[in-house]
């Protein structure tokens, strides 16, 4: 992990690597506005407007690695049928500033790293928490990235009631095969008349 | 490019972004890139009993690809312009 980094960051910031980890984490910013600044030699580099994406991102991932103004920050992942809670810790920014250059180079849209995952599920008016742990989760499955408010995070709406995994996981397997049931006969419906589903019968919640 | 650079104008604005999924969120739009993905600040979900999910989220960072609509606000779009700029194929 760490020699695929150091290879992919070597045209553009050769000096910067030999320095330690905790001068990285200081550094953030200038590693994400690399590619716009002009490089004498190395690799061949992507137009910087291929960037921008990945910066945004880093622009986010900002509060975590810049000057610790928190301790730690909540973000949560949307993705097919179930919310991904990760709460990132010190530990793991190593880990995650060589993940940062990945982002660069690949361009690869909204790659993440999750640290100390719980996996919330709703069903009803349930919902239950499963701790999940780390995941790597691929740029094309995020619907969105949020960020939590710390203010508000305890806060969980009154409608749902913590409820044992199991009930839950039984309760949503019910209604995933309800819906998946109806999308099917509206989707064959609506074919007849033309209409091509939008996203081919995925459930994205 | 055209989309890039309208949605560029209204920036700091409040929009509502219906998701594919038929989540609606309103927020203030405060930047967006090539893709079309869309960063929004001080979000609110319309019909938050249905989405529970994201009842603490403050900001987020939206996937492009998965945006059905974006509602703008009206008194921020010059129809003129916008129609000169589809004319021209921009």
């Amino acid at each position: 992990m760490e020699r695929l980094s150091l290879n992919e960051t070597a045209g553009n910031a050769p000096p910067q690597q030999p320095q330690s980890q905790q001068q990285q984490h200081r550094q953030p910013q200038q590693n994400a506005l690399g590619p716009s600044a002009p490089t004498t030699s190395g690799p061949p580099q992507l137009p910087p407007q291929m960037f921008t994406t990945a910066a945004q991102l880093l622009d986010l991932t900002d509060t975590r690695f810049g000057p610790p103004r928190r301790e730690e920050t909540d973000w949560c992942v949307a993705k097919l049928g179930s919310i991904r809670y990760g709460r990132r810790k010190r530990p793991l920014q190593e880990a995650l500033a060589y993940h940062k250059p990945r982002l660069r180079w690949r361009n690869l849209v909204a790659n993440l790293v999750l640290q100390d995952t719980i996996e919330r599920i709703y069903a009803g008016k349930l919902y239950a928490d499963v701790p999940r742990g780390i995941f790597l989760v691929r740029g094309e499955n995020v619907l969105l990235l949020g960020e939590v408010d710390l203010d508000r995070e305890d806060d969980i709406p009154t409608t749902v009631t913590k409820a044992p995994f199991e009930e839950v996981f039984e309760l949503k397997k019910k209604e995933d095969s309800k819906r998946k049931q109806g999308d099917k006969k509206r989707h064959s419906e609506l074919q007849a008349l033309g209409f091509e589903p939008e996203h081919s019968g995925e459930i994205l919640f | 490019m055209l989309f890039f650079s309208f949605f560029k104008t209204l920036t700091n604005q409040t929009v509502t972004i219906e998701l594919k999924n038929d989540i609606r969120i309103r927020g203030i739009l405060k930047s967006v890139d090539q893709y079309l993905n869309i960063k929004l600040d001080d979000i609110e979900v319309l019909d938050l009993d249905k989405y529970p999910h994201l009842s603490s989220v403050k900001s987020m960072f939206i996937r492009g690809s998965v945006v059905r609509y974006v509602m703008l606000p009206r008194s921020e779009v010059d129809v003129g312009l916008l129609e000169d700029a589809t004319r021209r194929g921009e």
